[in-house]
């Protein structure tokens, strides 16, 4: 009876405590309340955030949300998690990439258990340098890919999931003189090159350069399975890990 | 006569159907949210000599701003946190007030740091920012969760069966002192960017 009566003040003090929000419902591992992804996109980061947990077992998910309702996204993040149980129930190892497109408001969002892979300092530079500039011009779908991407590319240990701005900065910044050299100096290789028959090495050269940055996003994303059908969340709890921003 | 009202307190426990171990189990989650919450506030302390140091590279002559952190972090971490803080208002209310103390002068800090582009653009100071930023998203986190268990203990002691219960198996159990909603209000320092 106490028991019973405990239980249900509990129940009661829940819904009281989260009265104020009312959370989309957890229909799969991409919850587009939104509208801002398209079904293919939807599909494909599906099956990569599907093979994800079964290579790993965490669990990734992403939420875009008509509406904060009046908080901060911080917080409205710790309140959804905690309310999808999202991540494995005693390890905590869930990730929500939460976006607010009404409110302009992004915030990748950590569970205990895997703040220290995921930390802070890298959510930031995840939103700052892949989902901010997509976001930016409007484009919210590759903000989000490129997102999940870089997100599944730090849990998977890779080291260069996510580009620092100072390696895209710094061609910028040098000098058009030495540009000029550089230029000549290719010039002059490819020369030697051509008349050495080496023509090889640079195709493999600039073909590398090309997509190295990209492949960590795409891959995964063949898997043939549709998915999606009974996700549920492991029961992982939120303590408020992760970076916000805006844009 | 003793025995009779052994009996008594027997039925009466039988009666409620009450759970005797309440108390001690909400008991528990107090100190387990209670040492969340010191953890984070540590983490903070723990962030800030370096937060400083890359300041100061770059905004050395704000040294007012720089001094009033280091001397609230100082307060803050000197204060000899009695074993039962959380029982004790006094020294609960001087440990909030420290933090508080902290959390606004962390907060002037930033917005004084708007005025330094290349600090801004420093990665040390980005990566420190962002973990100070998520520091005091997980006090606030922890500091809820800390609130929402001592209200169950608290109202666990306070109200039938619960105060009896206490009363007779755990006299040692104690009303658990918690953090004030005015204060929380200026718990998260405005970080713009």
């Amino acid at each position: 009876m106490r028991r019973l009566l405990f239980t249900l003040l509990l129940v009661v003090a829940g819904a009281a405590q989260a009265a104020g929000l009312s959370f989309p419902p957890l229909t799969g591992r991409v919850v587009d309340q939104a509208g801002i992804l398209s079904p293919a996109a939807k599909q494909t980061l599906t099956a990569e955030l599907e093979a994800h947990e079964r290579a790993t077992s965490q669990q990734v998910v992403v939420a875009t949300v008509t509406s904060l309702e009046e908080r901060d996204i911080a917080e409205y993040g710790v309140e959804l998690g905690r309310a999808w149980g999202i991540g494995q129930k005693d390890k905590n190892t869930g990730v929500i990439l939460l976006v607010a497109p009404n409110e302009r408001a992004v915030r990748i969002e950590i569970g205990y258990g895997l703040e220290g892979t995921l930390t802070d300092a890298t959510s930031r530079l995840i939103i700052e340098n892949v989902i901010l500039p997509q976001f930016r011009t409007g484009n919210m779908e590759a903000g989000i890919v490129g997102g999940v991407g870089a997100i599944l590319g730090v849990l998977r240990g890779d080291p260069d999931a996510v580009p620092s701005p100072r390696k895209s900065g710094d061609p910028g910044q040098l000098p058009p003189i030495v540009i000029a050299l550089i230029i000549v100096f290719i010039m002059m290789r490819i020369g030697m090159r051509r008349s050495t028959g080496h023509r090889d090495y640079w195709h493999a050269t600039t073909g590398r350069r090309g997509h190295g940055g990209l492949g960590g996003f795409i891959g995964g994303g063949f898997g043939g399975r549709s998915g999606g059908g009974g996700f549920s969340g492991g029961g992982g709890s939120f303590g408020g890990g992760g970076a916000s921003g805006r844009w | 006569m003793l025995a009779r009202m052994l009996a008594i307190i027997f039925t009466v426990f039988a009666l409620a159907g009450c759970d005797v171990n309440a108390v001690p189990r909400l008991d528990e989650e107090v100190k387990a949210s209670w040492s969340q919450v010191q953890n984070q506030y540590q983490r903070r302390a723990d962030l800030i000599p370096n937060l400083v140091e890359t300041v100061k590279g770059y905004a050395a002559h704000e040294s007012e701003t720089l001094e009033a952190v280091i001397a609230a972090r100082a307060k803050a971490t000197a204060m000899q946190l009695p074993d039962n803080l959380t029982q004790d208002p006094d020294a609960f209310r001087q440990f909030q007030e420290n933090q508080a103390g902290l959390t606004s002068a962390l907060a002037r800090l930033m917005v004084v740091v708007e005025q330094y582009p290349n600090l801004k653009a420093d990665q040390q100071f980005i990566a420190l920012q962002s973990q100070l930023e998520g520091t005091e998203n997980r006090i606030a986190v922890a500091r809820k969760d800390y609130i929402a268990t001592v209200q169950r203990y608290n109202t666990e002691l306070r109200t039938f069966p619960g105060r009896f219960v206490a009363a007779v198996l755990y006299p040692d159990a104690k009303v658990r002192e918690t953090f004030t909603a005015s204060e929380a209000a200026q718990q998260v320092p405005a970080v713009k960017f």
